[in-house]
């Protein structure tokens, strides 16, 4: 492991994970990822995020589609857990509440394969620091 | 692929369901059908978009437009005016109160994004167990920024001047907290993270340590740099259990980047940190019972002063900071004192967390800045109340705090504002109540829950709390006196000027500020033998409506006690002596035939 020596090294090492980040994002070759944030807070964990990354896990591979599924902290929305965030690529992010294995099917069939959208999905609420 | 020009997102959080949005939809389809549009547009329904005062709402994509109030009779000009002719439909644009003029855009309204995230801007954003995220967002930056452009004092004077104040509840400038820390001469000095999360229905904390670790971690040592720490110790509750190996993965993660540990960032400034587990007692969030508890010693206040900062952990000077506060911190040296505090009210800056929960519809972690009215939390972002109820109290500041009414909606949230409410920010629970609860149950829970987590050390808090919890009991029970309300309030005054510590001098704050706002409950418990709501099991007595029983005897079968007979299709009647009021045949009951009185 790489030792962060300098705040020089920290700023280098800023832009590199930050362009990593951004070539997942905005990559347009046919190996295009899709992104999917599992919310996995207790409360999210509670409510079955486990599991739903689980089917999110087997859908994707059963369908040969190529993405990143990760884990992120409470989105917020504890009314609707699990609760998933999906960026297609060039796209905004969406979130979808109440994930079950039924509606990871409709996401993947048909918001991640078909660009179309489906029902429940939980429209941003906040600003963020950077707007 | 379906290509769909145009998405119709309609709300269907409860709110706008009520106000008929299903059926909005289906008039939507029906006339997109008609025009053959239905491959082109398409409708999607959505969770809440937290503006349920003006629902049911539409947003049009990708143009953004932003209706409010729509009616299923809106239908056809929103699908004529708008989808065929590209024309926005005036009327139902939102107007700005302010300035009296449609808003088409929804991205220039500023009632729909009433939430802004400082504390948690990565929650729910970054993977928390990859601390390459973290550093892509700005980590460690402050950090760096504070080892090698600014010395200790500029950075302490940038936060006080930022006008944080700690987030556990009591409100105490925190830069002033560091420089007194920073002040007491000693070798060695402690920073400690209080994660002693206690008050019922509370998140905030464990929310932040689950989904954004490294921000706690760099504040910690920002702060360790400041006052002259090399240590920084992290209280928490060994029953959060994902926060804990999170925060273990985070420090490590950091020691391998030499980000926490020695010499970091080739500045020579050294600081280690280590996690120290509490059983969960509520009284280990007050400082000194913590350090205590953290000593290897019993959970137990003592007096102050001496003050943490002067004689701490080991007897060494040390700088406790609740959770929250820390995830400030980072944000407030990356983007300025002036930037955060051009956020919040005169005396409150910045933003504050709330754990929403109870009879509320979006039950959820929000972050509103300081001067947000009651109001808008509970109704705007809130969803309003579940089931359609009518709104009656809400408490904040936990088993410390008290319940604010109808009357405070419209106050500003801050901290002066709600202890001239009666009430107190306390770390941010907020539990909100409708009609059904009663206020009397509600003070005795508060007082049950302290009883249980009182320490014992000092009489006013063992026995007093006892006493009032007493008074309470037998006043649920219908055995109450007028007197009894007196004998409440006079108790409650000495609790609060006599006991050692914090849980005490607050214990008896839901007692009184439910008396205050309340009275009337009170006294129809001890005049009337009565409880308004219908909560207090004692007072309250079932009866079967012969009108509109249907005699299905599935009240009759569902009874544990068999205090119910009857013939089949014949109505059915409730044997009171047996009655032992656990409300199932209510809950059963088909046909609104039981009443409660």
């Amino acid at each position: 492991m790489t030792k962060i020596k300098s705040l020089a090294d920290l700023r280098k090492m800023k832009e590199e994970v930050q362009s990593k980040i951004k070539l997942r994002e905005n990559s347009d070759n046919s190996g295009q990822l899709v992104q999917i944030k599992v919310g996995m807070a207790t409360c999210g964990i509670a409510s079955g995020a486990k599991d739903t990354m689980k089917f999110f896990i087997e859908e994707l591979e059963q369908e040969a589609i190529d993405a990143v599924v990760t884990q992120t902290g409470c989105m917020g929305f504890c009314y609707a857990e699990p609760t998933v965030e999906v960026i297609l690529p060039n796209k905004e992010p969406v979130i979808f509440g109440h994930v079950g294995k039924e509606k990871v099917h409709e996401i993947v069939d048909a918001y991640i394969k078909r660009g179309e959208l489906v029902d429940g999905i939980i429209p941003v609420n906040f600003k963020t620091i950077d707007d | 692929m379906t290509d769909y020009k145009m998405h119709l997102l309609l709300c269907g959080g409860t709110g706008c369901k009520a106000s008929e949005s299903d059926e909005i939809k289906k008039e939507l389809n029906r006339v997109l059908e008609n025009h053959k549009l239905q491959d082109e547009v398409q409708v999607v329904s959505t969770g809440c978009f937290g503006f349920c005062e003006k629902g049911p709402i539409i947003k049009v994509l990708p143009d953004n437009t932003f209706y409010v109030q729509v009616t299923p009779h809106d239908a056809v000009e929103i699908v004529e005016e708008h989808v065929v002719k590209g024309r926005p439909v005036q009327h139902l644009l939102y107007t700005d109160p302010k300035t009296a003029k449609h808003i088409p855009d929804s991205k220039g309204m500023d009632f729909y994004k009433k939430q802004i995230r400082i504390a948690l801007k990565n929650c729910g954003f970054i993977n928390p167990e990859n601390i390459d995220e973290y550093i892509a967002r700005d980590g460690y930056q402050a950090l760096g920024k504070c080892l090698t452009e600014m010395t200790q004092d500029e950075v302490i004077k940038e936060v006080k001047d930022s006008g944080l104040r700690g987030r556990g509840g009591g409100g105490f400038p925190t830069g002033l907290k560091w420089e007194i820390t920073k002040n007491v001469e000693n070798e060695q000095k402690y920073v400690v993270c209080n994660a002693d999360e206690g008050d019922p229905g509370a998140f905030m904390d464990r929310s932040i340590l689950e989904g954004d670790p490294h921000a706690v971690l760099e504040a910690m040592a920002i702060c360790g740099y400041c006052i002259g720490a090399d240590t920084g110790l992290i209280y928490i509750r060994a029953e959060y259990p994902l926060a804990i190996q999170r925060l273990k993965v985070a420090i490590k993660q950091a020691e391998d980047y030499g980000l926490i540990g020695d010499d970091i960032m080739g500045t020579g400034f050294n600081f280690r940190i280590e996690l120290r587990y509490g059983a969960g007692a509520f009284v280990c969030g007050e400082e000194t019972a913590l350090i205590h508890s953290m000593e290897g010693l019993r959970g137990e206040p003592t007096f102050k002063p001496p003050f943490p900062s002067v004689s701490g952990y080991m007897g060494k000077p040390t700088n406790v900071n609740n959770v929250e506060t820390f995830a400030n911190i980072p944000v407030i040296i990356n983007k300025g004192a002036a930037w955060f505090s051009s956020i919040g009210s005169e005396k409150s800056k910045g933003t504050k967390v709330f754990a929403l929960a109870g009879k509320i519809n979006n039950v959820g972690l929000i972050e509103v800045p300081m001067g947000t009215t009651l109001r808008e939390v509970i109704y705007d972002i809130g969803g309003g109340i579940k089931n359609g109820k009518k709104f009656k109290a809400v408490q904040t500041g936990g088993p410390s705090g008290g319940c604010l009414t109808k009357e405070h909606l419209d106050i500003p949230i801050d901290y002066d504002n709600l202890i001239a409410a009666g009430s107190m920010m306390g770390s941010g629970g907020m539990i909100v109540m409708d009609e059904d609860d009663c206020m009397v149950s509600i003070a005795k829970f508060y007082l049950d829950f302290t009883l249980e987590e009182s320490c014992g050390k000092c009489t006013p808090c063992r026995v007093g709390n006892k006493r009032l919890y007493e008074i309470l009991d037998k006043i649920t029970r219908g055995k109450g006196e007028v007197e009894d309300i007196e004998k409440l309030k006079e108790l409650s005054g000495v609790i609060k000027d006599t006991a050692l510590c914090g849980l005490g001098q607050t214990s008896p704050n839901p007692v009184l500020s439910t008396i205050n706002n309340f009275e009337k409950e009170y006294l129809a418990h001890v005049l009337d033998e009565k409880c308004p709501a219908g909560q207090c099991k004692s007072l309250v007595r079932y009866d079967i409506l012969e009108d509109a029983c249907t005699g299905c005897t599935l009240c009759f079968r569902n009874c544990p006690v068999g205090a119910i007979s009857g013939e089949r299709r014949q109505p059915h009647y409730i044997d009171h002596n047996l009655c032992i009021k656990c409300g199932v045949c209510f809950e059963k009951c088909k046909f609104n035939a039981i009443t409660i009185s």
